[in-house]
């Protein structure tokens, strides 16, 4: 008797809300999904359908075929791989610094960093299209790779100093007493230790850049556009698309998710320790 | 314990990333504020030089800047707030144990993990007069007797952008504060039980207190953020109709677009100091962490 009703409170107070919130979480795909398989007729039908009576790729189609968006792909995934080596490299090196040694001015320049995230974007915007049209790199990937490696930088740094100081200093001490000097023993000891964590970071850092859209729209031309960009100029003239603009965001979400999936332990474990231990 | 006699090496090491960070926000950061006196209206290339505080007294007496403002407000205010709410109650339940749980904090995490255009524009799909699912829903529901088109209103505009600015920060709030309620012992709570507390006492008592520091930080970023945001309500309404979903830093970027640099800066540094103002605490804090 008692169980029963302990299991009647249970989907009372777990499985029904949980059920609204990840409907009311997920809805928004499912119906992103529908709406670009759906016929044009249907679509702009007097009804609306919650699963169409009639399915189509054409939209699929015709954005690779007739809208060349392979392109603006390609465009990101370069922007997003360069931000992603270049931040990796450089937060590496920093976070590294900051979990092994006490020097002066650490906490100055730990902070510098931090504070960096708070500046808006408006602000930066601004003076940095007139840098960058003034150095020539004004709607090339350069121009997109160097801001975002700055946006990216700050959280980096914070995951990977998160790993970096629960991994023991003995590590690398045994390996400068056995003669290795201190890169030597940076990319033979702690290196390959950290491989999953810059993984973790490095999966931050792609989808960071492989969404970021205030910088992109103002950053880059026809020629070197990325999809955000490419997305919202999918509105024409003539009103929105509906089906074409849905099936670009279903491309466009797949690839990161998939990464995100695959790191998301680790990336979570970086992303909370900073928050639960500061 | 920790290498204190390293000499150059720790300087040498952060230098790469601190050049980066020194070109791409620091100095633009100054130029910025360069900028903001100066008339520097892309159209008037003419008009470009120095002009003192003007640009702020302008702003001072912009209608449009006030009402932005005050829309910014409440669009933290209400964003990050239930953002808090309905995180808090998706981490309670997430942290419980029934099948599935893996994939359910999985997929529940998809929102954040997806770009701000395109969550801009799926909403405006779902909100649309004409074809919105949301409308046919109400419909079906009774609850409406005829289409609202949700984002052509002034009068439901700005709830509509809101509620997605909600539905975008929920997995964020919720990932945090699962991770911390791991953090809290179950001793507290079975030393709670033996003391005959019920679900909320336990809750207030235990949970909250316990989650403070996350709560804390989380919060904070949040509120930086979401003030900050562009993308979403520039993809939903560019701010209209009749500037009815503009919040500032939408206004700065519609005037940066119309290449009034100037004016735009002005604006932008202002709201900068604004928000330094709500982080100050939270850097204190972070010094304050950073010495032990």
């Amino acid at each position: 008797m008692k169980g029963r009703k302990n299991s009647f409170y249970r989907v009372l107070n777990l499985h029904i809300p949980l059920i609204i919130l990840l409907i009311f979480l997920l809805f928004p795909f499912y119906w992103t999904f529908v709406t670009s398989i759906k016929p044009e007729r249907e679509l702009y039908g007097s009804v609306v359908t919650y699963w169409p009576r009639q399915t189509t790729f054409k939209a699929y189609k015709d954005l690779f075929f007739d809208y060349n968006f392979l392109k603006p792909m390609g465009n990101s995934l370069l922007v997003a791989l360069l931000t992603t080596s270049l931040t990796l490299s450089v937060a590496s090196l920093a976070s590294y610094s900051f979990s092994r040694f006490r020097f002066r001015g650490r906490r100055a320049f730990m902070i510098l960093f931090l504070t960096n995230n708070m500046f808006p974007t408006v602000l930066l915007l601004i003076p940095l299209y007139a840098i960058m049209r003034n150095l020539g790199i004004l709607y090339t990937p350069t121009a997109l790779v160097l801001s975002y490696t700055t946006f990216t930088i700050p959280f980096s740094v914070w995951l990977l100093n998160g790993y970096l100081s629960d991994l023991p200093l003995s590590l690398e001490e045994a390996a400068m007493v056995d003669g290795a000097n201190r890169p030597q023993a940076f990319i033979r000891i702690i290196l390959p230790v950290l491989i999953p964590c810059l993984i973790a970071t490095g999966v931050y850092i792609f989808m960071t850049s492989w969404n970021e859209y205030t910088f992109a729209v103002m950053f880059t031309n026809e020629e070197s556009r990325t999809i955000p960009v490419a997305l919202k100029n999918l509105i024409g003239q003539l009103g929105v698309q509906w089906d074409l603009l849905t099936a670009g965001g279903i491309i466009t979400i797949i690839p990161v998710c998939v990464m995100f999936f695959f790191a998301q332990r680790r990336l979570v474990e970086g992303l909370t320790a900073g928050a639960v231990k500061g | 314990m920790r290498n204190k006699k390293a000499g150059f090496w720790p300087y040498l090491l952060i230098m790469p990333a601190l050049l980066v960070v020194m070109a791409v926000v620091f100095i633009p950061a100054l130029n910025a504020v360069l900028m903001s006196f100066q008339s520097y209206d892309l159209r008037r290339p003419s008009e470009i030089g120095f002009i003192g505080a003007d640009n702020y007294i302008k702003v001072m007496r912009d209608s449009l800047f006030w009402s932005s403002l005050w829309r910014t407000l409440l669009w933290v205010l209400f964003g990050v707030g239930f953002q808090f709410v309905f995180g808090f109650c998706l981490a309670l339940l997430l942290n419980r144990p029934f099948r599935g749980r893996g994939l359910a904090r999985s997929v529940s995490l998809i929102p954040w993990v997806t770009p701000g255009v395109l969550i801009g524009l799926m909403w405006r799909w779902i909100y649309d007069g004409s074809y919105g699912v949301l409308n046919d829903i109400l419909l079906k529901l009774n609850l409406i007797d005829e289409s609202i088109p949700f984002l052509a209103r002034v009068s439901t505009v700005f709830p509509a952008v809101v509620v997605t600015i909600i539905w975008q920060g929920i997995p964020f709030f919720a990932l945090m504060l699962l991770a911390g309620l791991q953090g809290v012992p179950g001793e507290l709570y079975e030393a709670a039980d033996i003391d005959g507390a019920n679900v909320f006492q336990k809750f207030i008592q235990i949970t909250v207190p316990s989650l403070q520091n996350t709560i804390y930080v989380t919060t904070l970023l949040r509120i930086i953020w979401v003030a900050n945001s562009v993308d979403v309500i520039f993809n939903m309404t560019g701010g209209g109709p009749a500037y009815a979903s503009q919040t500032l830093s939408v206004y700065i970027f519609n005037k940066a677009n119309a290449l009034n640099l100037g004016y735009s800066s002005a604006m932008s540094i202002i709201l900068t100091i604004l928000l330094l103002l709500v982080a100050i605490p939270y850097l204190k804090n972070l010094f304050r962490n950073q010495e032990n």
